[in-house]
């Protein structure tokens, strides 16, 4: 049972902030990712619910009690590290049992429940293995061992699967999901790879600078980002976002493009805006639609195949870059020219003075 | 059983990142950790403390018992640390006296006329004093450089046989110097390195060079390939590498190994004591020797010892900074 | 021809073969991409191409001359490494000029200035000549390593997984960058990595290594569409491909331990083999002939990853956009018979055609 309270949390460096004031609830049980690039705030923010770090304004409560000040090993929270930390001179069953050791637990009780984690992460065939030994999945999983056999409140994850080859982090995603549905535990995820944060989260925190810049779902943050940053950083490749100006129901884009905005936009458009006209048109890769009737057109600039798909590199002008999601068979040599529509559910409007979104949602 | 549970700092603390030592309790903590560790030093510095005040005090003052805290300085012990000095009749006094009054009289001679002698001459202090500079110095210099060029073929060469090359080096300190005392004062009579300098810097050179071979490798250790060998793929020869790319990073790693052969080679007293008599005894066992001359001349042989910390000290506080990097092991990471 | 290859390269350390006979080459302009897990022999591979390690047997040919008596320097090659790659007692500019100031060069400082300006900007990183390197981030740090690299206008440059230490937004930016780059320098680039989503997108051809031995060679479509064994297969492509034990019966692929056949294909099958399906080959419908449980859902927001169970078998499969299923929902769904993939036991693809 955990359910834990950020209220006003803030970090500060003289006058620097590490983590602007920060209000967040995590419900029990929930698998909250904090997301963000390097430096946005979101370890520090991860350290100071664990106490590894002193906050400098506001409170932290678990499950409504106070923990602002505690002791990092008294708040009941188990910390899982990138780089595993684990006790190189003990033996897997050792590190495992480490923690129990600490607390006092009784030898027989100390038995039960690392073979009880044990069985879970599938690494009984380890217990007497040196971790320096170890491949890096398997010393993850034991550093979940080390964090599960505690029991603890909430579980606190700072990028674990950061030190993993790309095709390990892909099977370890799951199985920490795997675990997360089984054990129901309060998980909160630090990592600063989004496709990550989409597969794991049950909420997503995007930070960036020491601020938050949306809180929501994964469908949320990609189907609605809050503002630009969350809309290029969500995605690979990001959301396409273009400049253009607003007239009579259509917004032109530099090097000739013209887009004509869907009619359930057109209100809210030009009363969000105020009296401007400059707009950012923006539409994720598999929002468009090669077509030889397509409303904008392009050249081919380059093409990458991910395998399953490719993505068009088109050029709109001279600087102007989008990226259109296509399948495998068409094949588009450097320079062919291609038209596109954009699929008018999945458009999206942000101001460029303020790089919020213009609201989707129905006045 | 929550220690620390609501009660935190009133004001916001910008600086303090680590739980610990945030609270009331912990600040006094600290508070209590920081009086004990001046008590502690207070009393490690004691004897040097003692040193040094002898070194002031007349030759009566220092035989004292108990001990005088309050006395009059004197310069009484340098004079008869770095002069020479005979007695003489009470007509010669007599005659320095009148030359005292008339200003003619140097303060030595004037100190050394207190006690009824007259100054024959200087002592050999200043130049036992000089060989310990140049025999330390010189053997340290020769210890770390050549530690250097080992160190760094041990780190990045593979060879047959390394680790054990490594442990023959480090073994040769685990001997206890007085031990082979006696066939290197044999072996040097022989090879006429008896009572020269280069005899004491070769000798000094090897014991150092198994300490500064392990120091130095582990700092260069420390120092990640990829550097040389980015240089080595852009044109460079592996000594320009070394020079330009490893030696700007290893200087407090070379710093700490410096401060730690000097301090071996300054202090030595065995070896020196066996092999040196006059021409290249050090200071050590000049100021050691100097007893026994018509009684043991306290004042005099703190006074000595006084002047020879001073060079060390100087030192070591010039290389303070990378002497605290140097021991705990911190280079700079990326 | 000029061209660039390894013939039969051996290297033994004394715990492991890093390399075993292992031979590829590729040609001027080319960005050739070795893709491999941690400890496969990537990283040994380049050094034994820069000279930083001596192949036990074994040529190394770069621009057709063979070069076992070169020395790093004579090679004229560039690596970039994965990071310490910048020196950092030096500002960027000066990091910049030190190639160019070894005394192989002898470079004029005017020279200098010209070409270190010039990579820079190829770079963006012109506003960055004065600083120490101490205080660049990540990813402007990686872009110094590449502009080190590009100032001496090598023959070749070695990478080794530049990328590997920059943030996953990061990578994909810088990835786009060093493609363009390469492109249009024209540069023959070795590229080293375990990140098979950097192989397709920036590779021309891709060579596969495992524990020490190429395992395959081609383009990335080859690779990805024709992989040679189970290992290539798993390898290439997010998420993995499904690998189900399945037996063939009369006219039919029957998958072990579950409902899902099959039309067999016109390969010589064995009695037990390997049916390779790829996610996104696995088509959920509401018509669909097999059924299977939801076991775990996977949102990326462009596509839906669902983790299916039918009984003991755990299949992946890839939809657009969001899925409507639900954990725990049953779904049905068809398979796309015309990319099947059929591998042996001993893990190699089946190719030969029944007679």
């Amino acid at each position: 049972m955990a359910t834990i309270e950020l209220k006003g949390v803030e970090k500060k460096f003289g006058d620097m902030f590490a983590v602007k004031p920060l209000d967040l609830t995590i419900k029990d049980g929930e698998f909250v990712v904090l997301l963000g690039p390097s430096g946005c705030g979101k370890t520090t923010t991860l350290r100071m619910i664990s106490g590894l770090e002193t906050v400098t304004a506001g409170k932290i409560l678990l499950n409504g009690k106070e923990v602002t000040w505690r002791h990092p090993s008294e708040r009941d929270m188990a910390f899982v590290f990138q780089f595993y930390a684990l006790y190189t001179h003990l033996s897997v069953r050792q590190n495992i049992a480490f923690p129990l050791q600490a607390q006092g637990v009784k030898k027989e009780e100390i038995d039960r429940r690392v073979k009880e984690v044990v069985d879970i992460l599938r690494i009984p065939h380890l217990l007497r293995a040196r971790p320096g030994k170890l491949a890096g999945g398997d010393q993850q999983r034991v550093a979940l061992a080390r964090a599960l056999v505690r029991k603890p409140a909430a579980f606190l994850m700072d990028e674990p699967l950061g030190a993993l080859d790309a095709e390990l982090r892909e099977s370890m995603r799951a199985e920490i999901k795997n675990l997360h549905v089984a054990q129901h535990a309060t998980t909160v995820y630090v990592t600063h790879d989004q496709v990550e944060a989409m597969a794991m989260g049950d909420r997503i925190v995007v930070m960036s600078r020491a601020e938050v810049q949306q809180v929501g779902t994964p469908i949320d943050v990609y189907y609605n980002p809050a503002n630009i940053f969350v809309a290029r950083f969500i995605g690979s490749p990001g959301m396409n976002l273009v400049k253009g100006q607003l007239a009579g129901g259509s917004v032109s884009l530099h090097g000739g493009n013209r887009y004509t905005v869907p009619p359930a936009w057109t209100d809210r458009l030009g009363a969000a805006l105020g009296g401007t006209t400059e707009v950012i048109l923006g539409f994720r890769p598999e929002a468009a639609q090669v077509s030889a009737q397509g409303a904008l057109a392009g050249e081919v600039y380059a093409t990458d195949m991910y395998g399953g798909h490719t993505v068009l590199h088109v050029n709109l002008n001279e600087d102007e870059i989008v990226h259109v999601r296509s399948d495998r068979q068409s094949s588009y040599p450097m320079g062919t020219k291609v038209r596109f529509d954009i699929d008018p559910a999945m458009v999206r409007f942000f101001d460029p003075r303020t790089e919020h979104a213009v609201s989707s949602e129905a006045t | 059983m929550p220690r620390f549970e609501e009660r935190g700092p009133r004001i916001a603390v910008s600086q303090a990142t680590r739980v610990d030592k945030v609270h009331p309790r912990a600040k006094a903590l600290r508070v209590l950790v920081a009086l004990v560790s001046v008590l502690v030093a207070l009393i490690m510095l004691l004897p040097v403390g003692v040193m040094v005040i002898s070194a002031m005090k007349t030759r009566s003052d220092v035989m004292s018992s108990p001990p005088k805290v309050l006395f009059k300085p004197t310069l009484e012990g340098f004079v008869l640390l770095l002069t020479d000095r005979a007695v003489v009749s009470q007509a010669r006094q007599d005659e320095l006296r009148e030359e005292a009054n008339n200003g003619k009289l140097g303060l030595f001679a004037r100190i050394a006329l207190d006690t009824g002698m007259e100054i024959t001459g200087p002592s050999n202090y200043v130049a036992r004093l000089r060989n310990s500079v140049i025999i330390a110095g010189t053997s340290t210099v020769t210890s770390v450089l050549l530690g250097l060029f080992a160190a760094y073929a041990f780190s990045r060469f593979a060879m047959k046989g390394k680790n054990d090359l490594l442990f023959f080096i480090l073994s040769t300190r685990m001997l206890p110097a007085v031990v082979v005392t006696i066939p290197l004062f044999l072996m040097y009579r022989q090879l006429g390195l008896h009572d020269k300098h280069l005899g004491m810097i070769i000798l000094y050179t090897v014991f150092n060079l198994s300490f500064s071979v392990w120091l130095l490798k582990g700092f260069i250790d420390e120092i990640p390939r990829e550097y040389e060998e980015a240089a080595l793929v852009d044109g460079y020869t592996r000594m320009q590498a070394f020079f330009r790319i490893v030696l700007p990073q290893a200087v407090s790693g070379i710093a700490a190994t410096v401060v730690f052969c000097l301090i071996f080679a300054w202090n030595e007293f065995a070896f020196a004591l066996m092999l040196t008599s006059q021409r290249a005894r050090t200071a050590p066992v000049g100021i050691a020797t100097m007893m026994g001359r018509g009684g043991i001349e306290w004042s005099a042989i703190a006074a000595g010892a006084v002047g020879f910390l001073i060079p060390v000290v100087i030192i070591t506080f010039a290389l303070r900074k990378y002497l605290l990097r140097g021991i705990t092991f911190g280079a700079i990471r990326g | 021809m000029s061209q660039f290859e390894l013939q039969h390269v051996t290297k033994r350390f004394p715990t492991v073969t890093a390399l075993d006979d292992v031979s590829f080459s590729f040609r001027h302009g080319e960005f050739f991409v070795l893709l491999g897990p941690t400890g496969a022999g990537k990283t040994t591979t380049l050094r034994v191409i820069a000279g930083l390690e001596h192949q036990d047997s074994g040529t190394v040919i770069l621009d057709g001359q063979r070069v076992e008596t070169h020395t790093p320097a004579e090679r004229d090659v560039a690596f970039v490494f994965q990071q310490y790659s910048l020196y950092p007692t030096m500002t960027v500019y000066d990091n910049l000029a030190f190639p160019l100031r070894s005394p192989l060069r002898k470079t004029p400082e005017p020279e200098i200035k010209v070409k270190v300006e010039e990579a820079a900007e190829k770079l963006r990183i012109t506003q960055l000549l004065k600083r120490k390197t101490a205080q660049l981030s990540g990813g402007e740090m990686q872009r110094v390593a590449i502009g080190r690299a590009i100032v001496r206008n090598p023959r070749l440059f070695l990478m080794d997984e530049p990328l590997s230490n920059l943030d996953a937004k990061l990578r994909e930016a810088l990835r786009v960058e060093l493609k363009h780059l390469q492109k249009t320098q024209g540069s023959t680039t070795l590229f080293v990595t375990h990140d098979q989503v950097e192989a397709l997108t920036m590779a021309d051809r891709i060579a596969v290594l495992n524990e020490g031995k190429i395992v395959q060679q081609g383009t990335p479509d080859e690779i990805y569409d024709l992989p040679a064994t189970t290992f290539v297969a798993q390898l290439v492509g997010s998420p993995k491909i499904n690998l189900l034990p399945a037996a063939r019966t009369d006219g039919a692929v029957h998958v072990k331990d579950s409902k899902i056949t099959v039309p067999a294909p016109r390969l010589a099958l064995p009695d037990s083999f390997l049916l390779g399906i790829r996610p996104e080959d696995i088509r959920p419908s509401p018509q669909g002939s097999f059924r299977a449980q939801v076991k775990l859902i996977e949102p990326l927001g462009v596509e839906t990853i669902l983790h299916l169970q039918d009984g003991e078998l755990t299949m992946l499969c890839l939809v657009p956009g969001m899925a409507p299923q639900k954990v725990g929902d049953t779904v049905t769904f068809d398979i796309v018979k015309e990319k099947l993939h059929f591998f042996g036991q001993d893990r190699a693809r089946i190719a030969a055609e029944r007679r």
